[in-house]
């Protein structure tokens, strides 16, 4: 795939070739957009049109009354944002997600990296049982993930409390105990995905450079920090940065775990928090205006990444 | 045997255990008869491995008829977007036209936009959809297949992208000198060589149809009958006393297939992941 730097068909060419004048000329500008045309279909009206329709939700003062037409729905301006970011409420799910993405962000990371540099070192039988269990936990999906952790930390029959021997303790009841079991869960999801591309990553060094670091009498931690991470920078910041636009979206596994966001919903994020306004308090343009903070937060994350893409040398 | 290659040896294997086991107790639980689920003496094994989860699940519970229509809902996404992902691949690979970068970023920024919080406005279309159009409104497996489509496109076209590219033009150009025409060049020479990345590219397609949660609990509020499994999981949730041995078998029947599909296509999965990252 790296020799795929394309030199398309030039269009101007072409026509010369079959010989034709004007009118295939102009077939050949629009071919690309006829190719683009289903994807277009698909694409404009249930991806394009909803997110212009969740802005202009957030403006409206949308609730159940005006979705059974008992009210007019009528334009309030910022004030669904107003309401919003006056909210201690809001403030403290924003900070609980920005902590519990990082905090996963780290860890994934953190596993992911270590279990990549143990693949290079151990043997042919050890790296393939660590890639197919790795294989398993990345397929398998996030709802049986979730109801696989839970019942494993379930409070009467689980594995964990039954080996512990603290019978009836309930692990969700802590807000910080609950987003450690939930965190454990997406880790196992999503660790898979840094350790085999950052694996394949360190395959792809020259063994030349690594030798000579072991010549010069470089360290296994050394050559780590000195050889690997700076030759691998590109695909870490992608691997980061791709992993931070996850984690800030987890949604599956706090809905599932926690029952809906936890007690009292100590255990909301954003994603979470904007669909129970929504749906659970039939409050449609407040949870439209959380819906577009959340855009606009992972849309600048998005530009760090098509810069780190740009970077890392990708033809767009 | 060095001390490090041990070392790492160890590791490897006991990551592999530790990853591996939520699947294999999941397996277990699901063999287990009921008693042993509900002892206090838990062990990693059981001596009367039985069917009776699987058949309550499927029986009683209406889980197949969910299967079902998991498996129909995520099989039609996956036809519908290869084909649709490959001709996009070709316009943005193959042709060099004005826009082309900003076309290719918004396929990446559609990638990063957080598609629960799009549930609301959807919710809304897709009832309004209903209205007019029979067959894709709420409460049916139609208005599933079209988001699911929406939202394995961006990525599945962005992955196409990098088997296209590795194509080489020459035998695209050799056709066209021996007079072959474009839909020729396009569906006897390009489609069959890409095959295999069209297949990775599925199984991505395949598995956020398959797995997703919130549209199905979203839009399917009436109609049981057109549930699919991972909001159907959720019956087995009851406030006091969770059937866990239902709850993992049916847990068990949602990972299988992934894995199957994963499993299959995972050596390509890695290079067009690689060619997708990497370039």
């Amino acid at each position: 795939m790296t020799t795929a730097v394309k030199s398309p068909v030039d269009p101007q060419k072409r026509v010369h070739r079959s010989g034709t004048a004007k009118p295939r000329r102009a077939r050949g500008a629009l071919r690309p957009w006829i190719y683009l045309l289903p994807a277009a279909a698909v694409l404009l009206p249930l991806f394009g049109y909803p997110i212009y329709m969740l802005g202009l939700l957030s403006v409206f003062d949308y609730r159940q009354a005006q979705v059974s037409g008992g009210e007019p729905t009528s334009f309030i301006g910022f004030d669904n944002y107003a309401k919003l970011f006056g909210d201690e409420r809001f403030w403290s799910v924003l900070v609980t997600t920005v902590v519990f993405a990082a905090a996963l962000v780290v860890a994934t990371l953190a596993v992911g990296a270590t279990l990549a540099i143990v693949l290079t070192r151990a043997g042919r039988i050890p790296r393939l049982l660590l890639s197919l269990a790795a294989m398993a936990a990345w397929a398998a999906p996030a709802m049986t993930g979730a109801t696989v952790w839970m019942f494993l930390f379930d409070a009467d029959l689980g594995l964990v409390n039954q080996v512990l021997g603290i019978d009836g303790y309930n692990w969700f009841y802590d807000k910080w105990m609950a987003f450690a079991i939930v965190g454990a869960t997406v880790v196992w999801h999503s660790f898979p995905f840094v350790m085999v591309t950052l694996y394949a990553g360190i395959q792809a060094i020259p063994s030349g450079v690594l030798e000579a670091a072991s010549l010069d009498g470089a360290s296994a931690w050394q050559t780590f920090w000195r050889v690997i991470v700076p030759m691998l920078r590109p695909l870490i910041t992608i691997v980061v940065i791709q992993s931070i636009i996850w984690d800030f979206k987890i949604f599956t596994q706090i809905y599932v775990m926690t029952n809906g966001g936890g007690i009292a919903g100590q255990n909301l994020v954003l994603n979470v928090y904007a669909y129970q306004t929504a749906f659970g308090s039939s409050e449609y343009g407040l949870g439209s205006a959380i819906g577009v903070v959340m855009t606009v937060i992972l849309l600048i994350v998005t530009l760090f990444y098509i810069r780190a893409l740009h970077r890392s040398g990708e033809k767009l | 045997m060095t001390r490090a290659r041990w070392i790492a040896n160890v590791v490897a294997v006991t990551a592999a255990v530790v990853t591996f086991f939520p699947i294999y107790w999941m397996v277990l639980s699901a063999l287990k008869p009921a008693g042993e689920i509900q002892s206090l003496d838990v062990r990693p094994w059981t001596l009367a491995p039985t069917l009776e989860h699987f058949q309550r699940v499927l029986g009683g519970e209406n889980f197949g008829r969910y299967f079902v229509n998991s498996l129909g809902v995520a099989l039609s996404v996956v036809v519908l977007s290869a084909f649709v992902a490959f001709l996009a691949a070709v316009a943005v690979t193959r042709f060099h036209f004005r826009m082309r970068t900003t076309v290719l970023i918004m396929f990446l920024i559609a990638q990063m936009v957080p598609i629960e919080a799009l549930t609301i406005p959807l919710f809304f279309l897709v009832r309004d959809i209903g209205a007019t159009v029979p067959g894709v409104g709420l409460n049916t497996l139609g208005s599933l297949v079209m988001v699911h489509l929406a939202f394995s496109l961006p990525f599945a076209i962005w992955m196409m992208r990098g088997f296209v590219a590795a194509v080489p033009d020459a035998l695209e150009e050799a056709a066209m000198i021996d007079g072959a025409s474009r839909p020729v060049i396009l569906w006897r020479i390009l489609f069959p060589l890409v095959a295999p990345g069209l297949v990775a590219t599925s199984v991505f397609s395949f598995i956020v149809a398959w797995n997703d949660f919130v549209f199905a609990r979203t839009f399917i509020i009436s109609a049981k009958d057109n549930q699919t499994l991972p909001a159907a999981l959720l019956v087995f949730f009851k406030p006091d006393e969770n059937d866990w041995g239902g709850i993992m078998a049916a847990s068990t029947l949602m990972t299988i297939p992934v894995l199957i599909f994963f499993v299959a296509v995972q050596r390509r999965l890695i290079g067009g992941l690689g060619g997708a990252v990497k370039d």
